[in-house]
């Protein structure tokens, strides 16, 4: 079965073309083409296929909030083909049998390829270090390392992290949040936690522990990425590392992209993030950062909860909130509407830059013939309304609810199959 | 009025000085043998402590049966974080029972925000984690009032733990809304990263700032934040920041000294001071029922003058 994308914007440049995907691989580019089943993408942008650094399916362990299933069907939803699964499962991720687990249930489930993360440290407990090249061997081939939601505060085990993975070519993506700083912290710290009398969250929390990790990652020669980035002063640490020419690179989030703690105000626990929403000047500082390359990624830490542990009090509700969904929808409104990314640099931020970090085959691949047909098309002039009700995650606590948002997701192929058409699961 | 009180910020100056003149005709009836009015006769009022108050608890009690409500004291057993009944599940059984009003005290911040969201009667808060207190506030401005016969322009000095009190913070909004100069004092440590955008000036001195105010307010400082490294000792606390006798002897003759309770005598305030002419502290428990029954009365729909005929 071959398809055809018809007049479609490659990148969202030059003239409309026709792609038509065969064999799972992208057969043709010219005008005039065929193909067993046709998209009329007049009008409409085409890119590769997203890749996520940074999401939570909850498999094993909370299959209430989350499964592979759902949360991949939700990705490719939102246009995705690929993520990487973090390690914060029960049992958590971080043994070959884990990752292995995790990979299999996303091939058998084929709505996006699951890269599973392995956790750090035995039981993200931050003690001991994990079969790192087990997991890096096995049939999943971790490259990718993470304590997420604990960051990896000990210096010493941080630094041989960093160190150990060199081995394998892996990253160790860091949730920077020095732990003393941050004790029982409920939201950023400023006006908005003074007034509302809930613990902060300093924004030097996390740049303490940026700037001791790129100076850790100097002196090793290793490689790590910062995992969602939400400060003004982590985006100029990570601008400095960059100067330096050390092999430093960043996420930001969505929401970090689009909401500030103002959100906080009504108590309302869907706002409850980790690390926590800031202020419009973080906000402004991660969007440059995004726009000059500083913050290479865009990741979602698409993070689904079950109701029951967000319908509660602030203190006692879960934090993180899901983007599969919404994610390129609201880097269309930041970034691309007010002209800060073209459409080719959103395929960097979305797709190359991830799937380099992630050191993925056969994602974030160009647009061009022989290529894998792992492409999303998109129809930058559409809008449309986040409701909670409607999500393709098993869960709803999207922070978007009743934003307009500008971008809908026509259709998404891996290897040349459609695995969402029209904003629903294929 | 709004249908709720989940903040001092909640009061326009109308609404507070109606509950101030509104308490002023509920402590007359205090005053007289037959302590009731039938006012609020059919009404339901829950008092829901998930955290233990007794002060507070009995207030609020003692001013809904003045009124002559139903009161029924829910227990809150424990409270949601320990994984028993959730909020909303307390929430939807209020509900169901048919309540007008809610008085709730909780150890999270913003649960009566998050309460409000559910249910269909008023919601009251009666302090909420390190939130606010506004009933608190409203108690203290009225004694305020009381003892020096106006609230704007005075100069109002709320000292100790700011940071984690709910009392200041209900305090800053509302002696705004009323004209007061509020200056907070206590050490750095325990003064709000964000506190510079407050409706207060922030001084580290306490001697500088005693001489000028016209209200000196006490907080209660726990032990515990001394082994969390706030302040080192606390002797130190006290010698730094407590209120001693030297100390309020250099205070203006007219100056009252106030604190909500409950207080840890020689350390923040010594006992001299506390029960000294200058104290108000007996005065904030009295005018506490007095305040929480015009509160009750206005959010539960009154608006003529609370006892109308009755008391001419
Ligand atoms: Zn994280």
């Amino acid at each position: 079965m071959s398809w055809l994308l018809k007049d479609v914007l490659l990148y969202g440049e030059g003239s409309p073309t026709d792609v038509v995907l065969r064999d799972g691989v992208i057969a043709e580019i010219g005008t005039g083409l065929s193909g067993d089943e046709t998209i009329d993408g007049a009008g409409c942008v085409l890119l590769p296929g997203l890749v996520d650094l940074h999401t939570h399916l909850r498999e094993p362990g909370r299959e209430d909030a989350e499964t592979v299933e759902t949360g991949t069907r939700a990705a490719a939803v939102g246009g995705f083909t690929a993520v990487h699964a973090m390690a914060n499962t029960n049992p958590v991720a971080d043994t070959a049998g884990v990752v292995e687990q995790v990979w299999r249930l996303g091939q058998e489930a084929g709505h996006c390829d699951v890269f599973p993360v392995g956790a750090v440290t035995v039981g993200l407990e931050g003690k001991e270090m994990a079969e790192l090249g087990t997991m890096a061997d096995s049939a999943a081939r971790v490259r990718v390392f993470s304590d997420d939601g604990k960051c990896v505060s000990d210096a010493s085990l941080m630094r041989r992290a960093l160190e150990y993975v060199k081995a394998f070519d892996g990253v160790i993506a860091q949730h920077a949040q020095e732990p003393r700083l941050t004790d029982g912290a409920q939201m950023n710290e400023g006006i908005n936690s003074s007034l509302l009398g809930l613990t902060g969250w300093p924004a030097v929390a996390e740049e303490a522990i940026i700037a001791r990790d790129c100076l850790l990652t100097a002196h090793v020669g290793g490689r790590l990425h910062v995992c969602h980035v939400s400060t003004a002063g982590s985006v100029e640490l990570i601008r400095w590392a960059k100067s330096k020419g050390w092999d430093v690179t960043a996420e930001v989030t969505p929401h970090h992209l689009l909401l500030t703690d103002d959100a906080c105000c009504g108590y309302d626990p869907t706002f409850k993030v980790n690390p926590p929403l800031r202020t419009q000047a973080d906000v402004d500082a991660v969007r440059e950062g995004l726009a000059d390359g500083t913050i290479d990624a865009v990741a979602t830490d698409h993070a689904p909860h079950a109701l029951e542990d967000k319908e509660t009090e602030w203190g006692a509700a879960a934090m993180g909130m899901i983007g599969l969904e919404t994610a390129l929808s609201v880097v269309a409104q930041t970034m691309v509407e007010p002209g800060r990314l073209t459409w080719r640099q959103v395929a960097e931020r979305m797709s190359e830059a991830p799937a380099r970090i992630g050191r993925l085959d056969g994602h974030g691949r160009p647009l061009a013939v022989g290529e894998p047909a792992n492409v999303v098309l998109v129809d930058p002039t559409a809008r449309w309304v986040v409701d909670p009700a409607q999500t393709t995650s098993r869960s709803r606590n999207t922070p978007f609810a009743g934003h307009e948002l500008p971008v809908r997701i026509r259709a998404t192929f891996l290897r040349g199959t459609p695995t969402a058409v029209e904003g629903k699961p294929a | 009025m709004k249908r709720h009180l989940l903040s001092a910020a909640d009061l326009s100056l109308d609404d507070a000085t109606l509950i101030l003149d509104t308490a002023l005709e509920m402590a007359a009836v205090s005053d007289r043998t037959v302590k009731k009015l039938p006012t609020l006769r059919g009404r339901t009022v829950v008092n829901l402590f998930f955290e233990d108050s007794t002060r507070t608890k009995t207030s609020f009690e003692l001013a809904a049966k003045r009124l002559s409500a139903d009161v029924i004291n829910f227990a809150a057993k424990g409270s949601s974080v320990s994984k028993g009944e959730t909020l909303k599940d307390t929430a939807l059984t209020l509900e169901a029972m048919g309540t007008d009003a809610v008085v709730i005290r909780h150890s999270w911040s913003g649960a009566p925000v998050n309460l409000a969201r559910i249910i269909r009667g008023s919601v009251v808060n009666a302090g909420d984690g390190t939130h606010e207190h506004p009933t608190q506030a409203l108690l203290d401005a009225y004694t305020m009032r009381q003892r020096l016969g106006r609230i704007e322009g005075l100069k109002v000095t709320i000292v100790g733990d700011i940071l984690h009190s709910r009392v200041a913070r209900s305090n800053v909004l509302l002696l705004k809304t009323l004209g007061a100069d509020v200056t907070l004092v206590a050490p750095p440590t325990l003064l709000p990263t964000g506190v510079d955008a407050w409706p207060a000036e922030v001084s580290y001195d306490l001697d500088s700032v005693l001489p000028k105010s016209d209200v000196v307010m006490m907080l209660r400082v726990q032990r515990e934040r001394m082994g969390a490294a706030y302040f080192p000792s606390v002797r130190e606390y006290s010698r730094r920041y407590g209120l001693d006798v030297d100390r309020a002897a250099q205070l203006q003759d007219h100056t009252i000294v106030m604190h909500p309770g409950p207080m840890v005598r020689g350390m923040e305030i010594a006992s001299e001071v506390a029960d000294g002419l200058r104290s108000t502290i007996q005065d904030q428990v009295t005018n506490g029922v007095a305040v929480r029954m015009a509160v009750l009365y206005l959010l539960l729909g009154g608006s003529e003058s609370a006892i109308g005929s009755v008391e001419q």
